[in-house]
């Protein structure tokens, strides 16, 4: 009779635990639900989901749209990082191009690019460059917006101790500018690949011949719903460890702030 | 006097470059088609394009299209304003559950859910039904999260001085916790608005019967360009409008 108030007093001191046993519950909820209530030309239950994995790593092409993708992603992202930092310094540091382009920017941020998507594929093809080019579109924007607050909330006496000290201009950028950018870079390197990972699926989704895209189309249309969650669960682990690792990065980079 | 002086003609300056830099696009777009042999393919001539704009207004053909992708954007928002607000509300009421769930959820955010459109597609079919359930999806965790922000993150002594004075229940919720949560609340909401509309109009691009997403890509399709870039800007002028509205009731929320 003793176990069952040390058990509380465990899981009380453990929420992690308690978090487990709900993702188990749910996956429990999942394999029961799909195994004798839902149609199984729609929905198969985890466990058959897992045990068909190899089996759909064996499908012609597979690897290889995975492999495009994880591409697609990584160019897209390293693009949008580049082409970001370029355009968010030339926007975000003299301050007259901030008041004239900021708004610009914003603008074209805040519209819905789903809706021009076509005009990707018509521009770039159906290949991977429609893809990258609709990723970066959406990768940009978001790191563009939070260098130029970055370097916005640059405190002015800093700079203008740095001119007394003497410091020219690559030292102040090299020494006081780009110090103080890096948290803000890298909070929009972690929204900027949450950008990246939207556009590139969206796009791949949209129209593909060899990518992800195709495959997911062709498993809906032929209802196997075992081959389609496991590429959806491969690619979301995919998302999942990109997204982690942007994350890491930006904690690991923001130390020295507090 | 001179400080402000030379602030305003700084403004103006900046004004007129935003000005010049738009007109400067569009000029750039009449002359590349007209004069520049840029196919008529790839863009449409400009000119054109305002006609079809003006077409499409005055015919009202998009009032079909419009209506589908509207209802289908209220009923999704409904039901995950709904559903997030009450779970959040439940789940913020002990410590412990926000410690169990708020991980639990943010981890789940962070996963591009329009990955799963291909099996809402697959169990909902291509109907308004799976646009409806992917953008309830996407929108369901903004809002849930930012109600257990607002609702558990409750400066404590407000709490605990409101009881002591002897405030019920419904006092203390409807005194205390409502008015310190509702703006977190309302960021979440309009957060989820803006991620609900942007999953409909795509999931509608990506495979649909009906809808403004859906013309776009049809008249994608037939080549169309011209009325294509008008169909483009009246949903972006659409999505702006709603984004603007939203914003505003956020904005008239957090004033209360």
């Amino acid at each position: 009779m003793a176990g069952w108030p040390r058990f509380k007093r465990y899981m009380l001191r453990h929420p992690g635990v308690a978090r487990l046993g709900v993702v188990v519950a749910m996956f429990l909820l999942w394999e029961v639900a799909a195994r004798w209530w839902i149609d199984p030309l729609f929905m198969s239950p985890p466990s058959s989901v897992t045990a068909s994995l190899p089996e759909m790593f064996q499908i012609d092409g597979i690897p290889g749209a995975l492999r495009i993708t994880f591409w697609e992603l990584a160019v897209a992202f390293a693009m949008s990082v580049v082409i970001g930092l370029v355009f968010g310094l030339s926007v975000g540091l003299p301050a007259f191009s901030r008041r004239s382009f900021m708004p610009i920017v914003l603008l074209l941020y805040g519209t819905p690019q789903v809706t021009i998507l076509p005009l990707f594929i018509l521009f770039f093809g159906i290949g991977p460059a429609s893809k990258i080019a609709f990723g970066v579109s959406h990768g940009i924007f978001p790191i563009i917006v939070t260098i130029v607050a970055g370097v916005q909330n640059l405190k002015p006496i800093l700079l203008t101790s740095a001119k007394s000290m003497g410091a020219n201009r690559w030292q102040v950028f090299r020494y006081v500018i780009f110090p103080h950018m890096i948290p803000s870079f890298f909070t929009g390197m972690r929204l900027g690949m949450t950008g990246v990972l939207l556009g590139v699926l969206l796009a791949e989704l949209y129209v593909s011949t060899a990518g992800i895209g195709y495959f997911t189309t062709l498993f809906t249309q032929n209802f196997e719903p075992d081959h389609l969650l496991g590429l959806i669960s491969v690619l979301a682990a995919m998302a999942i460890v990109l997204n982690e690792m942007v994350r890491r990065a930006e904690i690991h980079f923001a130390r020295w702030r507090d | 006097m001179a400080g402000t002086g030379k602030r305003d003609a700084g403004w103006a300056v900046s004004r007129g470059v935003q000005v010049g830099f738009l007109v400067g696009l569009l000029v750039l777009w009449y002359v590349s088609t007209n004069y520049w042999g840029v196919s008529h393919l790839l863009l449409p001539e400009p000119v054109q394009v305002y006609w079809h704009f003006v077409d499409i207004i005055k015919t009202g053909e998009f009032l079909d299209d419009l209506n589908v992708t509207l209802s289908e954007l209220a009923i999704a928002f409904t039901g995950s304003c709904t559903l997030g607000v009450t779970l959040g509300y439940l789940i913020s009421r002990s410590p412990y559950a926000i410690r169990v769930f708020e991980p639990l959820f943010a981890g789940m955010y962070s996963v591009p859910i329009i990955l799963f459109l291909p099996l809402y597609v697959l169990i909902f079919g291509l109907g308004p039904l799976s646009k409806i359930a992917i953008g309830g999806t996407i929108s369901f965790f903004p809002i849930i999260l930012s109600t257990i922000a607002g609702f558990g993150y409750v400066e404590r002594t407000y709490i605990v001085s409101a009881r002591s004075m002897g405030a019920s229940d419904y006092q203390l919720f409807r005194y205390v916790l409502l008015p310190a949560a509702l703006p977190v609340i309302l960021t979440g909401m309009r957060m989820g608005f803006t991620v609900a509309l942007l999953s409909i109009i795509g999931s509608e691009t990506l495979a649909s019967l009906a809808g403004l997403g859906h013309r776009i890509v049809h008249l994608a399709e037939g080549m169309d360009m011209a009325r294509m870039f008008a169909y483009i800007a009246f949903v972006i002028a659409i999505a702006a409008f709603l984004n603007t509205v939203v914003s505003s009731l956020e904005a008239r929320g957090r004033r209360r």
